[in-house]
């Protein structure tokens, strides 16, 4: 029980310290490595709630093509001479701010609600959410590989340079 | 462990996200931002997906990751579009709609 505590407080120190690396760091490229750390680390915390499926497709998905994408994006809207990226913020003190109440307001609701505990048995499966998408969120499902089309193709449409 | 602690790490990282929106000057920057705050939903889903035992909070995290994707893939193509135009990607900057 308590090794469990431990490595709660391991993965969440993870997940917490990189979010705030990614965004309070002034080079764009750390800001995307930590991004990766977070997402990773998040990885994590789905094993340890005994969501390995999810696990797997955040670290393919997030590490694999988002941090990867983000890269390229760097590397094609700024200037390549330079090794370090600018990453400049500006309004530090209302941003906190603003930051802070949204996370006293969501602590305070945390607080109020009657939270469930945590079940004895736990039987989900990757065949059990094969199975669910297949049945009771199958219209969804085709709605998402419809919305990934048009995200394919609006992004060609959008980024080449003119009319061939 | 409660699902209370695993909500307040999901609102930790989700409040770094909002922080980053509102403060970062760079359109990545802000892409950033946004990923962390879908990166938090996606935490409270799966939480409450093992505390109530059932299967569709994993299968929402499904979408909702597959969602974020697109939704990168299609900003990073207007970030680029942004650069093409103004040379930056500086949001301070590209404000000539400014009411």
């Amino acid at each position: 029980m308590m090794l469990e505590y431990v490595a709660f407080g391991i993965i969440s120190t993870a997940i917490v310290g990189s979010a705030i690396g990614a965004v309070t760091s002034r080079n764009l490229v750390h800001s995307v490595l930590f991004l990766a750390s977070t997402l990773l680390s998040t990885a994590v915390l789905y094993v340890h709630l005994e969501s390995a499926l999810i696990a797997g497709i955040q670290v393919i998905l997030y590490t694999g093509g988002v941090i990867t994408l983000m890269l390229f994006g760097i590397l094609l809207t700024d200037d390549t001479h330079a090794v370090t990226r600018q990453n400049r913020s500006t309004g530090h003190l209302a941003g906190g701010i603003g930051a802070l109440a949204m996370f006293g307001f969501i602590i305070a609701s945390i607080h109020q609600s009657a939270l469930p505990s945590l079940p004895q048995t736990f039987d989900i499966n990757a065949k059990s959410i094969g199975f669910a998408f297949l049945t009771k969120h199958l219209l969804a499902f085709e709605a998402l590989s419809l919305l990934l089309l048009a995200a394919l193709v609006g992004a060609v449409v959008l980024a080449r340079r003119s009319d061939p | 462990m409660t699902l209370a602690a695993y909500l307040i790490v999901a609102a930790a990282v989700f409040c770094c996200g909002l922080y980053g929106v509102l403060t970062r000057r760079n359109a990545i920057g802000m892409l950033i931002g946004v990923e962390l705050m879908a990166n938090a939903g996606n935490i409270n889903l799966i939480a409450f997906s093992r505390f109530l035992g059932q299967v569709d909070g994993q299968v929402f995290t499904l979408f909702a990751i597959a969602l974020t994707v697109a939704e990168v893939v299609v900003g990073l193509a207007l970030v680029l579009l942004l650069y093409r135009s103004r040379k930056n990607i500086d949001v301070v900057q590209a404000s000539e709609m400014k009411g």
